[in-house]
């Protein structure tokens, strides 16, 4: 791995308050967890990639859970679907494979706009061993040259919520090109940001001079980017270890980052870019001097709301890590406990190196537990999903939608008064109710 | 394999959730992977509930397959009744747990625990979510009712009552139930018990005791009713009192079986329907021709309504849940419609743009459905959404509920006294009638572009019709078709072009606008 140079500039206020040895142990918990499952990445994985479809061979619960998550009805016909599976299915009535070509020759016929079809594994398709590797293998070879067919597995029982993407992503990376393995070094972007905030890191990227920068996803599935030992990338989200081990097994190298997050993260984010590629240090802080200002002065609107209060995380979508950083680094909050779903060292371990050791990480869930901890600290915002939230509220607690930060632009500089103001607004409203 | 984008109901255990989640005292152990968790959002979120369903999921992963997931589903199970202390538990698996074949019902007998426990076997891969709700009440009622209860004399007491059906996120049953609760207090006839909403395991011990039933959603209740009628000779009221004669039935049908006067009850002078029904202003509701579709009984009964009680024409009428495809059949007969039995919306949407309708009564769906296709929409039915819950008292069923049907339905639609003006003034651009009707929420008259009106997001000037149209069309003919007022344009274009193929017009000139006018009239 790169490591960053000593610190300079900028980085130099990313002090080192403590050692993680010190913190204490992490609490791993078993027991009833309270998230989606990887199913639910398709929400938004189907608006970044445009010319892709994703089909779930499931059961009417997978369908029940798109539709309920994404918390909307659908205005025109969306581009996903669940191939519901039935008792002749399963009775051994009819094969399953044959199904899904039947299935998937109407769809293609219906949507001739699509691209790439990902076949989407699920708990049931999961536990009956529906092998969607070989019916892509088997659907590719006959759509050859129309459809690219892919499979992932966004189950409950492999995956937990952003991990879906990450299973989505990491079966895109066979897909990429070789690049030239003795060319340029090259950059690629990994986990999928909105459109406006992708364009917004490209236009920096090009400030500063790196030239040759890729996006994974693209947004046209078709246009995946090169991949070989010239690349270097950035981890866009803190979620993505299959798809970084699926990229380090074809050569690419990963860049050791903060996440961009507030002005601190992505600061620190593009400058393990520049550095990796030699961008001058005058130059990259005359590119970055501008945004990182207007992203301080944004934060600083929510900095008197938060400042000094208390924030506890349940598990959600593994952001939980980076965002309570920031929280902590920018707006002088105090992390209670930062609960996460899974914690992946490697990536996280400039973040844990900022966290305070006082807060509590835990990782795993036991739902129950984890609600006596939290009436138990009162922390003075809690960040939970949509099935705790009301509940909390209604005893008391205000609460932030984790669901939220996953599906609203957080990241870069232009978004960092966005992110603040997330968990600004909750307390903010308390404040003025009279009712 | 059924390729579905968007489903009316859910999978049944989220139908054994909603009676869990409405009763009081009620434990449901579901085994099931983590991320059927969601289904607890549609409760705190949709309904805004202030509680979490009492529901544990066992969330076993994958790496629990190959050991032991029946001891993580008796562990749950021992965890949950040590920490809720439920009176009583029910235990189920959801459509992944079904596979694996753990059997929770004999896993909980086994075990003991220190209340009765009430096994499901909801079938996830043949039945839907109102079939679970079912079930999983007549379960209930069954594992819990005491069979020995002795019903007291009649004489010297006044009638006892069970209401059966209600339960969480249901359509309006909040409401309802108060409507309900009004009548049977008018009636002097006592709620002996309202389940699955807000009863207790305890409370439906006692439900032999009343001297009948009221189903209110036979979707839900009425397994159980069944069970009532043949284990404690319980008659039923099937009556579902939505609309103003629906409801003078139920009222005359429960003070029979009460043995009371209904006639206080019946003279209700809350009820203002049928007076807003008959007054001039509504003669242009006149034949309107609405399409319907929902739940069976939702459907049934604004089909009902709205040929008896607002002079509409049904030109549709649809159900998504089989189970009731025979109500939805009977009844389609009687309006001279095919009865559309489905649950795939996109069929839905078909039907509805082959009718044309003047408006569409649905659910949700429809509405989007008749958002785009530019028809005016009242919601009528499950499934919900967060809109369903308001703030304010909004019942479907008894008097009021009609009052509010009414309002409901009329609102949508440009009014009687307005559509006379803007026929009337349709030049002068302040009556322009590309703004809409006024009445319509987020309407705005958009008078910029020099005076040029824009057109309500809500109100499109015309039903999105089919390409190809148009071209036949003289320069002439389609000026004077511009004349019509919007909300009629559309039907007369279509009209007229239906006139035109069939009689071999190659071209649309004045006359055949106004042969095809005088061919259409009614």
């Amino acid at each position: 791995m790169n490591a960053l140079p000593p610190s300079s500039g900028c980085a130099s206020e990313l002090a080192l308050k403590e050692r993680p040895s010190e913190r204490a142990p992490v609490l791993r918990e078993r027991g009833q967890r309270e998230v989606f499952c990887g199913l639910t990445g398709i929400i938004w994985l189907h608006r970044k990639m445009q010319d892709a479809f994703f089909l779930v061979v499931g059961s009417r619960t997978c369908a029940h859970l798109l539709q309920s998550a994404a918390g909307v009805m659908i205005f025109a016909e969306p581009r996903f679907a669940t191939a519901i599976m039935e008792e002749r299915d399963l009775a051994g009535m009819v094969d399953a494979q044959e199904e899904l070509d039947r299935v998937v020759g109407k769809l293609l016929q219906r949507r001739p706009d699509i691209n790439t079809l990902f076949l989407v594994g699920s708990c049931p398709s999961e536990v009956i061993k529906l092998d969607l590797a070989k019916a892509a293998e088997r659907l590719g070879a006959k759509h050859a040259g129309d459809v690219r067919i892919l499979n992932y597995s966004g189950s409950g029982i492999e995956t937990t919520f952003t991990q879906g993407e990450d299973a989505c992503l990491a079966s895109l990376v066979p897909e990429m090109p070789a690049g030239d393995s003795d060319g340029a070094k090259e950059l690629l972007i990994v986990g999928s940001l909105p459109d406006i905030v992708e364009d917004q890191f490209l236009r920096l990227f090009k400030q500063l001079g790196i030239e040759r920068v890729g996006m994974l996803p693209a947004r046209n599935a078709c246009d995946l980017p090169a991949v070989g030992p010239q690349t270097r990338y950035l981890l866009a989200q803190p979620f993505l270890s299959d798809t970084a081990m699926a990229l380090e097994n074809r050569g690419a190298q990963r860049l050791d980052a903060l996440f961009p997050f507030g002005a601190e993260g992505t600061t620190a984010w593009l400058r393990a870019a520049a550095t990796e590629f030699g961008i001058d240090e005058m130059h990259f802080n005359s590119v970055v001097a501008g945004p990182r200002k207007r992203a301080k002065r944004a934060i600083e609107h929510s900095r008197e709301m938060l400042g000094g209060k208390r924030i506890s995380f349940l598990p959600d979508s593994q952001l939980e890590v980076p965002l309570a950083r920031f929280l902590t680094q920018e707006l002088g909050m105090e992390p209670v406990e930062i609960g996460t779903p899974y914690l992946h060292r490697t990536h996280l371990a400039r973040e844990l190196e900022l966290l305070p050791e006082t807060a509590r990480l835990s990782e795993g869930q036991h739902v129950d537990k984890q609600l006596d901890r939290v009436r138990e600290d009162r922390p003075d915002l809690t960040v939970c999903g949509l099935g705790l939230a009301n509940p909390l509220e209604a005893e008391g607690f205000a609460t932030k939608w984790a669901i939220e930060l996953v599906f609203s632009p957080i990241h870069g500089f232009e978004q960092a008064g966005d992110l603040a103001e997330l968990f600004a607004r909750p307390l903010r409203r308390r404040d003025v109710l009279r009712v | 394999m059924q390729l579905s984008v968007w489903t009316y109901e859910g999978p049944p255990h989220v139908g054994a959730m909603r009676v869990a989640t409405a009763m009081e005292g009620m434990h449901y152990l579901l085994h099931a992977p983590q991320g059927d968790t969601y289904a607890d959002l549609l409760f705190t979120m949709i309904e805004r509930r202030g509680k979490r369903p009492p529901v544990t999921y066992t969330t076993f992963e994958a790496r629990d397959l190959g050991k032991d997931t029946a001891q993580l589903f008796q562990d749950a199970a021992r965890d949950a009744a040590e920490r809720f202390q439920p009176q009583a538990m029910m235990v189920g698996a959801s459509c992944t747990a079904e596979l694996i074949q753990d059997d929770p019902a004999g896993l909980s007998e086994a075990m003991d625990l220190p209340c009765p426990v009430i096994p499901l076997e909801l079938p996830s891969y043949q039945r839907k979510e109102n079939w679970g709700a079912a079930e999983s009440f007549y379960q209930i009622v069954r594992v819990l009712a005491d069979r020995n209860i002795e019903r007291a004399p009649r004489e010297g007491r006044r009638p006892l009552v069970n209401i059966l059906g209600p339960t969480a996120l249901g359509f309006r049953h909040r409401d309802d139930l108060v409507e309900i609760r009004k009548i049977l207090d008018e009636l002097g006839v006592d709620v002996h018990l309202v389940a699955p909403l807000g009863a207790s395991p305890q409370d439906i011990t006692h439900i032999g005791a009343a001297d009948f039933n009221i189903v209110l959603y036979p979707e839900i209740g009425d397994e159980a009713a069944r069970w009532l009628e043949r284990e404690f000779k319980q008659p039923a009221i099937r009556t579902v009192p939505i609309g103003v004669s629906a409801t003078r039935t139920f009222i005359e049908e429960v003070a029979e079986l009460a043995e009371v006067d209904p006639t206080s009850a019946l003279g209700d002078n809350s009820s203002r329907m049928p007076w807003w029904s008959r007054s001039v202003d509504s003669n242009y509701l006149t034949g309107k021709r609405v399409f319907i579709f929902g739940d069976a009984t939702h459907a049934v009964a604004a089909a009902r309504i709205a040929h008896e009680e607002l002079g509409f024409e049904v030109c549709g009428l649809g159900c998504y849940n089989r189970e009731f495809a025979r109500d939805v059949r009977a009844a389609a007969r009687e309006y001279g419609v095919e009865p559309l039995i489905t649950d795939d919306h996109m069929e839905v949407e078909d039907a509805i743009i082959a009718a044309q309708p003047e408006m569409v009564l649905g659910t949700q769906m429809e509405r989007h459905i008749a958002k785009r296709l530019g028809m005016p929409c009242a919601v009528i039915s499950a499934p919900v959404h967060v809109q369903d819950f308001p703030a304010r008292h909004s019942p479907q069923m008894g008097f009021e509920g009609a009052n509010v049907i009414f309002d409901t339905w009329v609102h949508p639609l440009v009014m009687g006294l307005e559509e006379h003006l803007l026929t009337m003034f349709r030049d002068d651009f302040e009556f322009s009638d590309e703004n809409g009707p006024s009445h319509h929420a987020a309407h705005a008259p958009k008078m910029s572009q020099a005076r040029a009106p824009t057109i309500d997001a809500d109100v499109p000037e015309e039903p999105v019709v089919p390409a190809d149209s148009g071209s036949i069309w003289t320069a002439e003919a389609e000026r004077e078709l511009k004349k019509i007022p919007f909300f009629v344009r559309g039907k007369a274009r279509r009209n007229t072009e239906t006139f035109a193929s069939d009689h071999g017009r190659a071209e649309i000139d004045l006359d055949t606008l106004y042969d095809a006018k005088a061919h259409y009239a009614r």
